[in-house]
């Protein structure tokens, strides 16, 4: 029963030198551990943040130079110009007149004029789709002289942003000499789709596809996610069945995003006969891809809430769905919000299985509805960055810091939504 | 009896004795709780009354806690628990298919050992139980609700002036105070309490027993209870359980000072337990 006599039957022991080398020794060495142990964490934090400020740099500094565009003033003189319009046509079916008008013709030929031999040629493809635009708003501008501002080629953008190639930067230091060029912010790349033209290229129909497509997925996964794991964490009974759906959640969340393309082409377009790289399409493929995260989350954020909260509410006399509703979801929805973020970010980053339902397809105007072809963001930059025109590669990068932008924009919301309805215990 | 302390002799004797006029409003005939296969609670038949402070005490697992929570049906959570036998309340038996489980939580009401305030404003965890069974109608009713119960429950005077701090700001004491005046909101005819001042000092125990006694008469209370000292100060009645059975139910003082079966005396006099 005494303590003393479980030892008696073991030698004596000597009483501890704590202040014997062995020891001062052994405190050392624990001191070393610690300090490696803070120097290593340090070093990986310093070379994560590294990392970061080498992404951020490089692609603020190539992306920058995206939104920004050269353009060439440009006179010309309509009356004596090759333009065969008619001014009663222009007044009665405008598209009609301008479409027969071989404004593209006159535009050329103001160039050649304007900027000698091969003035045409520092034009963008697109130049003369400014000119058409600004006669449609004002018939009159055919009966005079007039100025316009019509974006550069690509080769005499690069020159005016400092690339080194002699010929376009001859021509350009000369352009510069007559005050006939400028170089400015580009409104029209936030406001213009897709074009094989990287001058006149524009990231918000791609940008608007996202956005529509991540409004379906948000819209589906996250209450379907969300009731899925509150009915399997509060009502759904503990057997097979529930176990057999909860390693398939949990392998859903790790299945390849490909193959979810893959199911989303035979089901959404095959099956159903769903429009072909339409916002919808890909929103419902994401969110099937997204629910399985947010119902892991959904549901691990439900088991911390503590059981005591379960049964203050049940001893007072709430139903089972009045305790979900007014005390459980609420102390939950940080954790779900979390693995929300985590889900819509993966969501907003995916290609692979967007490409399998057609958001590939090259769209040149903005989605104006979920069922109009559109392609997102991250394909738009795959796209782009597959182009053969170097006017591109800026282009891709300034896409890509829209692509960021909209997702610091998306996790700040979830983040302030999270902080909002977090409780200190 | 030589082996009681001074102390519990004295508590005793300070101990009101059961009221004369009794009804009984909460009683359990041949009660077996099952968890599983394993048998929690054997044959326990029990009267409670309405005017009186009934302590359960008992050593640790002897099950106290399974009873008490089959009493407003909180066993109904664990999912493998099994009850059989006939509960009633006011002579309805409480695990008839006819009877509805939230409204006899509403007047069966609880609180437990931990305490467990919402994570809303004091006054949201008052007024909570009475805005979700409609008992005030307009907003001046629920002040009225919530101010009573804080009175009732002590702990008025102490936050008045900040009922839209959290009620997890409050000391243990006072968040257990919290939630008895939660409890009493819903003006429930039953208040279980599990172990009340376990989690508390003994200045906070003070108070919870000194609300104990003001609270007696208007609601049957149940208390179950590891401390014998409370048992004795607080209750008018005690029932004695070990393993899962009830061994000896009777008047506070007869159970303390006289217990008939050998098996109460050891645990009183602090033989086990």
């Amino acid at each position: 029963m005494n303590s003393t006599a479980a030892v008696a039957g073991s030698p004596a022991r000597k009483p501890t030198d704590w202040k014997a080398d062995v020891m001062q020794k052994r405190i050392r060495r624990r001191y070393a551990a610690e300090r490696r142990f803070k120097a290593l964490g340090l070093g990986a934090v310093l070379l994560s943040v590294a990392f970061l400020a080498f992404l951020l740099v490089t692609m603020v500094g190539n992306g920058a130079r995206g939104f920004t565009q050269t353009e060439l003033k440009l006179p010309i003189d309509f009356p004596h110009s090759t333009l065969m319009i008619d001014p009663a046509q222009l007044a009665s079916d405008p598209d009609q007149a301008l479409a027969s008008a071989d404004i593209e013709g006159a535009v050329a030929a103001a160039a050649d004029a304007a900027f000698g031999e091969g003035g045409a040629r520092m034009l963008s493809d697109g130049a003369w789709l400014t000119v058409q635009d600004a006669i449609r708003k004002d018939p009159n501008l055919i009966n005079g002289k007039t100025e316009f501002w019509v974006p550069a080629s690509t080769a005499i953008d690069l020159a005016a942003k400092g690339q080194p190639a002699p010929e376009p930067k001859a021509a350009y230091e000369k352009l510069k000499a007559t005050n006939a060029v400028k170089t400015g912010f580009n409104p029209g790349f936030l406001t213009k789709a897709d074009s094989t033209d990287p001058t006149v290229v524009g990231i918000w129909g791609a940008f608007k596809g996202s956005l529509l497509t991540m409004l379906v997925t948000i819209g589906l996964a996250f209450p379907i996610g969300v009731l899925s794991a509150l009915y399997l964490e509060e009502y759904a009974p503990r057997n097979r069945w529930t176990d057999l759906i909860e390693v398939s959640i949990n392998n859903l969340a790790a299945v390849p995003s490909i193959i979810f393309g893959l199911l989303g082409l035979a089901v959404f377009l095959n099956t159903m006969g769903m429009p072909r790289s339409a916002p919808i399409v890909g929103g419902l493929t994401l969110a099937l891809m997204t629910m399985p995260v947010i119902v892991i989350a959904g549901r691990n954020a439900i088991k911390s809430v503590p059981p005591s909260i379960r049964d203050a509410a049940l001893g007072i006399g709430a139903s089972p769905v009045q305790v979900v509703f007014h005390h459980v979801l609420p102390l939950a929805l940080p954790g779900i919000l979390t693995g929300t973020i985590i889900g819509m970010a993966r969501a907003l980053g995916e290609t692979a299985p967007l490409l399998m339902i057609g958001m590939r397809a090259f769209i040149s105007a903005p989605p104006s509805g979920l069922t109009d072809p559109a392609t997102v963001l991250p394909v738009q930059i795959f796209l782009w960055s597959d182009e053969v025109s170097r006017g591109f590669v800026e282009k891709t990068s300034a896409a890509i810091i829209v692509l960021l932008a909209f997702l610091l924009a998306m996790n700040g919301v979830a983040i302030y939504l999270r902080n909002k309805f977090e409780r200190r215990w | 009896m030589k082996q009681m302390s001074s102390d519990t002799l004295n508590d005793i004797a300070g101990s009101q004795h059961a009221a004369a006029v009794e009804t009984t409003k909460m009683t359990a005939r041949g009660v077996n709780v099952f968890y599983g296969e394993k048998q929690a609670i054997r044959d326990v038949s029990i009267d409670v009354s309405r005017e009186n402070v009934t302590a359960f005490i008992g050593p640790s697992g002897c099950g106290k806690s399974t009873f008490l929570r089959t009493l407003n049906r909180m066993n109904d959570t664990v999912a493998s628990a099994r009850v059989e036998g006939v509960i009633t309340l006011d002579g309805d038996d409480i695990y008839a298919s006819g009877m509805d489980v939230v409204q006899l939580r509403a007047r069966v009401g609880m609180v437990f050992q931990k305490p467990n305030p919402f994570p809303k404003s004091i006054y949201e965890n008052v007024a909570y139980g009475p805005r979700i069974h409609g008992l005030a109608s307009a907003k001046a009713d629920m002040d009225g609700i919530v101010e009573k119960s804080l009175k009732r429950a002590g702990l008025w005077e102490e936050v008045k002036d900040r009922l839209s701090d959290s009620g997890t700001a409050l000391s243990g004491g006072q968040q257990q105070r919290l939630c008895i005046a939660r409890a009493i909101a819903v003006d429930p005819e039953v208040i279980l309490m599990d172990e009340p001042c376990s989690a508390l000092d003994p200045i906070a125990t003070a108070k919870i027993e000194e609300l104990i006694h003001e609270l007696r008469g208007r609601y049957a209370i149940v208390i179950v209870t590891h401390n014998m000292q409370q048992a004795a100060r607080v209750s008018q009645r005690t029932a004695f359980f070990h393993l899962g059975t009830l061994v000896e139910y009777g008047d506070t003082s007869e159970i303390f000072t006289n217990p008939r079966e050998t098996r109460t005396k050891d645990y009183i006099t602090g033989r086990y337990g």
